[in-house]
């Protein structure tokens, strides 16, 4: 079976991709080894309870008619309108440190008065580096890396200001421990802080019905339940792809979503040690609880909550199997629907280490789940009314899971920390999209799928 | 196609990409990008739709041809004369 692509993934960034690709009148088929789409942004359901993985909320949220932000140019992109997603904005949110709060929700001047009142002093460096962050195209290609924190540590002068503006960001998108590649700073500060939160009425579910439909119905082919098995080359160039069922496609161009170092290990030849670097070291634990009634009845109005309680926020692998003392909270029922979601959920999501997770013996690995939900929630309800005794219900997954439905090496949601940003391999028609391209979010993750299907395959005739 | 069939045809296509920008006072003869907010990715789309509609390739040398209303004409012209 020849194709003119195929695709590697049925995520955000693999279903950009192929709408791209199949509205031109390419030949594409994506190739989906698991038997649902969505990739590392999902959903599942469980003892009839409806979750979502993923997602929290979706971020660059921009009211109608605002242009050249990154929700309507992917809109644009793959013909869709604005009411397809149904997005329903976000009430409040904020950053908790000790003692300083910092809320924001989807007006940039609400947050910078937030910043001016917390941090006076610092209230014209924010605008300095407002004014930077403005000046910088963070979807140039090209762009040469550097660290975010160089760069912010010489604008703004105050530690918790930095680490405070940092944790949104980290927590939503960065692969790197404690540091940010600027471009990547940029892009999360402008679709957290200058754009903002929504949520579609029927969650990450209503994204992915979207753009399945409108992938089929331009023609293009999902296979699930196929994964890839190997790939197989000849002269620089991937001559043919082997399926887990052993059936073997080729196509003029591949265009991988798999991760880098996981689409590297399709190869023949692969060299572990040559890659190892180039595994992210971040994973995360997510707990999901079910509550008997809405958090809002007992006045509670945060749609995500970004805390740390410890003197120094740390983003990085933690040393034991979760790090309580920073995470997120999201209740995904306090954004403005038009009609009450039919649950009432609460979803804290920590850091979490592969290894120690991987290495449980199955009856070890239950405890842990059951030990750590305790430890989590004793910090949790340090900003949260206490909603312990409302829990019917409650799922967890941590790294071990996101590996086994994601086959994200290391359970690393969030990639690679080194980026490549022109897809390009050394293959000359192999090429990667989403999460290892680095266009963050699940806006990102469309706009990656969307640009590599322009830059490798339509622009090139 | 006449000239005048393909300038609207150019409009038309243009309109479906970016359906928020007013064309009515497009200057034929000013850069199409410098008067209405169109990016790369969007500009990359008329090449595309003319291929889809009226299986026109343009080289990716020739983009720029493509540049102002007047200079589309006159480079699709010759290219669109039996369509």
């Amino acid at each position: 079976m020849d194709y003119d692509v195929l695709i590697i993934g049925a995520g955000m960034s693999g279903l950009a991709a192929g709408i791209r690709l199949a509205y031109y009148d390419k030949k594409v088929c994506i190739l989906e080894r698991h038997y649902r789409v969505g990739g590392l942004n999902s959903f599942y359901s469980r003892d009839g309870h409806k979750f979502d993985v993923g997602l929290h909320a979706m971020t660059n949220y921009v009211p109608r008619g605002t242009k050249s932000t990154p929700l309507p140019k992917l809109l644009r992109q793959l013909k869709l309108q604005a009411e397809d997603f149904a997005l329903c904005q976000q009430r409040m949110s904020a950053v908790r440190f000790p003692e300083k709060t910092l809320r924001f929700n989807n007006d940039l001047d609400f947050f910078i008065q937030e910043v001016a009142d917390n941090f006076p002093k610092q209230a014209d460096n924010f605008q300095k580096l407002l004014k930077t962050i403005a000046e910088y195209d963070a979807l140039a290609l090209d762009a040469k890396p550097m660290s975010a924190r160089e760069v912010v540590g010489s604008i703004i002068s105050d530690p918790i200001l930095i680490d405070m503006i940092f944790c949104p960001l980290m927590y939503y998108g960065n692969a790197q421990e404690n540091d940010m590649e600027f471009g990547q700073f940029v892009i999360m500060f402008n679709s957290i802080f200058c754009e903002g939160f929504a949520r579609p009425q029927a969650g990450v579910r209503q994204i992915l019905d979207v753009l399945v439909r409108k992938y089929e119905g331009c023609g293009g082919e999902l296979r699930l339940r196929c994964g890839v098995q190997s790939m197989q080359t000849a002269n620089e160039r991937v001559e043919s792809v082997t399926l887990d069922n052993g059936e073997v496609l080729t196509a003029d161009k591949v265009i991988s979503s798999a991760g880098y170092v996981e689409t590297m290990r399709l190869l023949p030849d692969y060299d572990p040690a040559r890659f190892k670097n180039d595994i992210g070291p971040l994973s995360f634990v997510e707990f999901i609880m079910v509550l008997d009634k809405e958090l809002s009845e007992m006045g509670y109005d945060k749609t995500i909550i970004f805390f740390n309680n410890s003197d120094k926020f740390n983003y990085r692998k933690p040393a034991d199997l979760i790090d309580v003392s920073s995470g997120v909270i999201c209740c995904p029922n306090n954004f403005h629907f038009d009609s009450p979601l039919p649950e009432a959920m609460i979803r804290v999501t920590n850091m979490a280490n592969f290894d120690l997770w991987n290495n449980l013996e199955p009856e070890e690995y239950k405890a842990q789940k059951t030990a750590w939900l305790e430890t989590t929630l004793n910090e949790v309800v340090k900003f949260v009314p206490d909603f312990r005794h409302l829990i019917v219900y409650t799922d967890v997954f941590t790294p071990k899971t996101i590996y086994r439905f994601t086959g994200h090496m290391n359970g690393a949601v969030y990639g690679t920390p080194n980026k490549i940003k022109t897809g390009a391999t050394h293959l000359e028609n192999l090429f990667l999209c989403g999460t290892d391209q680095g266009f963050l979010g699940i806006v990102g993750a469309m706009l990656s799928g969307i640009s590599m299907a322009n830059l490798h395959v339509l622009q090139r005739g | 196609m006449t000239a005048d069939e393909i300038r609207s045809m150019i409009l038309e296509v243009i309109h479906e990409i970016v359906p928020d920008e007013d064309l009515s006072d497009l200057k034929p003869d000013v850069r199409i990008r410098d008067q209405i907010e169109m990016d790369s990715m969007d500009f990359l789309d008329i090449i595309m739709e003319l291929r889809k509609r009226y299986g026109i390739t343009v080289p990716e040398d020739y983009y720029m041809k493509l540049s102002t209303l007047d200079s589309s004409v006159e480079y699709l012209e010759p290219l669109m004369k039996d369509i």
